[in-house]
């Protein structure tokens, strides 16, 4: 049931989408305290931006129902739209409109009254003053997403849902994009991220990832890689491109991914883990144990999910 | 941030936004201009034209100095140019049919005889029709050929009728099209049918525009009600309607010397409610289509109609009853009789608001069909 508490920025149950026959969010609960950074992964296709279109009120759950900032997604969408700030995945601004024309734009619908400071503001921060008067469209890909990042914010939403906002962008953009993000949440903005960058996992405070349509683990990014049994083992010797395809053969493997001069073969079956690396102890082959990495965890968690096997990250929460 | 307070502010956004994206569009823009202006010109001038030396077969039941004087005569009034005699009516109308020739004219058995005797006989002149504009003028022209006659090599046919006027009665079949339509019907009715076309075609794209560049996800993620997103597609482009109607008028009375009696005044007062209708029908066909090319299918969906039953090709009395049915429910019939009124009658208001009340009721009808089917959401 839809209770009010006030410390969830969003909280929903059991939202459902179909697109025809096909059910692409299936039953999904979230629960994102304010003022934290929540990134909401997951692999293609499985749901995200579809889940966050629900939670924004751009489409109606086929079953479900929840709060966002305390009001209900079924019923108050327009309320919902005024106070959070939404970045879409593909370019959503006016290509034809400037830089600077395109932040007034979205500062008038908001009824900004200081509109021309705002936009001089978010210029400013942009580091693209220089470029106001340029065409949205002749943008280069990733200054396109720093426009629309700057967009999303400029009525200063309490929830900012963020899809994809680093995707194209050169790392140190990235890094001013996540110094950013975290001044947002000290000041109590809520954050919804999603990414395909796993250095940026580390820096959500929470996490969820969903696998074809389900959450299937979640919590902060330690507890997810942690309950995910997963363990790994880096291998340094010689001839490894040899070794790999013979590795991958064995039961119970979920990755071996060549890194630089080593090979990190990772499974969730620990015992399947030591008959690996028990079956190459010739000496020539020098091992240590390694943390898993997120890739790692995530291609293990889709892994089980295509294998039916979904008694291990859901119990994480 | 009251809601009073800024109750201006979205909507002012979308029509600047409107306005500068109109501005960069130099292509659209040339074309909302440029296209009544080229209908108007090809429309008119094929309307306008006074065409002469038309193809006509003759079909001669007699034969006599009065035949062959009458013969000359059509062909000194220079718009008809006699290719042939047919061997009979039979012949004759295979020749209209296959439009080989404009007119077949049949001059009667005792054509002489009566004519000598002053009994008037007739000469059937059958027209074809489908281009209404050719025949006038040639129709007019048959009838002044009997000055030719009178004056010309009948002479010795005086004597015979004394006191009694002599000449010939033109008997006119218009064939395929029995209605008349002037010229100066179709100038003002043009004003409708371009406003229509291209108001239409111009809210229907606009919305569905931001579906397909994406811009709509942005756009329904603001806080914007359906009715400011409506009238900020609207307002902007009653501006360019009414620059079309002045070319328009502009061009009638000067370029067509369409004499313009009633009041302008008038006429542009009423023409924003044909505007807004038309806008809002775009809109209304927007929210559906899911491409722009979709949206423009529906507005000639919409426009064909509009174009052959609202009175502007053929006369609406002149229709069956479903066809003025169906007539009275597209605005466009009514604004005919708005436009027709003031430009060629000089009616004023208490003439006409017969036709406005219609046309203000679809507008209410269509405005408030278009809210009900915009959809918020992306679904
Ligand atoms: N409007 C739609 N009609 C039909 N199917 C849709 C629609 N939108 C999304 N889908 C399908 O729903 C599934 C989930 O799509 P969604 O965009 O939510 O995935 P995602 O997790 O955001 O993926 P990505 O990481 O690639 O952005 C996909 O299989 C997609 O094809
Ligand atoms: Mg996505």
């Amino acid at each position: 049931m839809a209770v009010n508490d006030a410390t969830l920025a969003i909280d929903v149950h059991g939202l459902t989408k179909r697109f025809g026959d096909k059910t692409v969010v299936k039953g999904i609960d979230l629960q994102v305290p304010k003022g934290i950074i929540f990134g909401f992964l997951g692999p293609n296709g499985s749901g995200k931006t579809t889940s966050i279109r629900m939670m924004c009120g751009l489409l109606t759950p086929d079953a479900g129902e929840g709060m966002v900032l305390g009001l209900n997604v079924l019923t108050q969408a327009p309320e919902i739209k005024r106070r959070i700030g939404y970045m879409t995945q593909r370019f959503s601004l006016y290509e034809d409109l400037s830089v600077a024309e395109n932040l007034s734009f979205v500062a008038r619908t908001y009824c900004m009254s200081d509109v021309g400071d705002r936009v001089a503001r978010a210029l400013a921060e942009l580091g693209l003053a220089h470029r106001s008067t340029q065409l949205a469209g002749t943008l280069s890909g990733g200054w396109k997403q720093r426009l629309a990042l700057a967009a999303c914010m400029i009525h200063e939403p309490d929830l900012l849902m963020l899809d994809e906002p680093t995707a194209g962008v050169d790392p140190e953009a990235r890094r001013a994009f996540w110094n950013e993000i975290h001044e947002l949440a000290a000041r109590g903005v809520t954050v919804l991220v999603t990414t395909h960058y796993m250095d940026e996992v580390e820096r959500c405070h929470e996490i969820a990832y969903l696998s074809e349509g389900r959450i299937v683990a979640r919590g902060t990014p330690k507890t997810v890689a942690r309950t995910s049994g997963l363990k790994a083992v880096s291998i340094h010797g010689p001839d490894l491109m040899a070794l790999a395809p013979r590795l991958r053969m064995l039961p119970g493997i979920t990755s071996v991914a060549a890194l630089g001069a080593e090979l990190v073969v990772s499974s969730a079956d620990a015992d399947a883990l030591t008959a690996a690396v028990a079956s190459l102890e010739d000496g020539r082959y020098r091992m240590t144990e390694v943390d898993p990495t997120f890739e790692d965890v995530f291609v293990e968690l889709t892994r089980r999910v295509g294998t039916g096997d979904k008694n291990h990250g859901e119990a994480a929460a | 941030m009251s809601p009073w307070g800024c109750a201006w502010s979205p909507l002012r956004a979308l029509i600047i936004k409107e306005f500068i994206q109109m501005r960069r569009d130099r292509m659209t823009f040339a074309m909302m201009i440029a296209l009544p202006l080229m209908q108007l010109l090809l429309f008119g001038y094929a309307i306008n034209t006074d065409p002469k030396a038309l193809p006509t077969v003759i079909v001669a039941g007699d034969s006599g100095p009065v035949t062959r004087d009458l013969i000359s005569a059509l062909q000194t009034t220079g718009y008809f140019k006699i290719t042939g005699m047919a061997d009979g009516p039979a012949e004759a109308d295979r020749m209209l049919t296959r439009g080989y020739v404009q007119f077949a004219i049949t001059i009667p058995q005792d054509f002489e005889r009566k004519y000598a005797r002053g009994e008037r006989p007739q000469i059937l002149i059958e027209g074809d029709a489908t281009d209404p504009s050719a025949i006038s003028g040639a129709v007019s022209a048959a009838n002044l050929a009997q000055n030719w006659l009178v004056d010309g090599a009948t002479k010795g046919a005086l004597a015979f009728a004394e006191g009694r006027p002599r000449g010939f009665e033109v008997v006119v079949h218009r064939r395929y099209n029995p209605e008349n339509i002037t010229q100066y019907n179709i100038v003002p009715g043009l004003i409708g049918v371009i406003l229509s076309q291209t108001m239409m075609i111009i809210t229907s794209i606009a919305v569905s525009r931001e579906r397909e560049r994406g811009t709509l996800e942005a756009l329904l993620v603001m806080p914007l009600r359906p009715l400011e997103v409506m009238l900020g597609k609207i307002i902007p482009y009653i501006l360019v309607g009414y620059v079309q109607v002045a070319i328009i008028l502009v061009a009638a009375r000067y370029v067509f010397q369409v004499p313009i009696q009633g009041s302008i005044l008038l006429l542009s007062a009423m023409t924003i409610i044909f505007i807004a209708v038309n806008l809002a029908v775009g809109f209304l066909f927007s929210t559906r289509a899911k491409t722009q090319l979709q949206a423009v299918q529906m507005v000639f969906f919409f426009f064909l109609p509009s174009i052959l039953l609202s009175g502007f090709m053929f006369p609406f009395r002149g229709m069956p009853q479903w066809a003025q049915w169906i007539g009275s429910a597209l605005p466009l019939t009514h604004y005919l009789r708005i436009v027709r009124g003031i430009i060629l009658k000089g009616s004023g208001i208490g003439d006409l608001y017969i036709h406005l009340l219609p046309m203000t009721g679809l507008l209410v009808v269509i405005v408030v069909g278009a809210l009900l089917w915009y959809r918020r959401t992306l679904d």
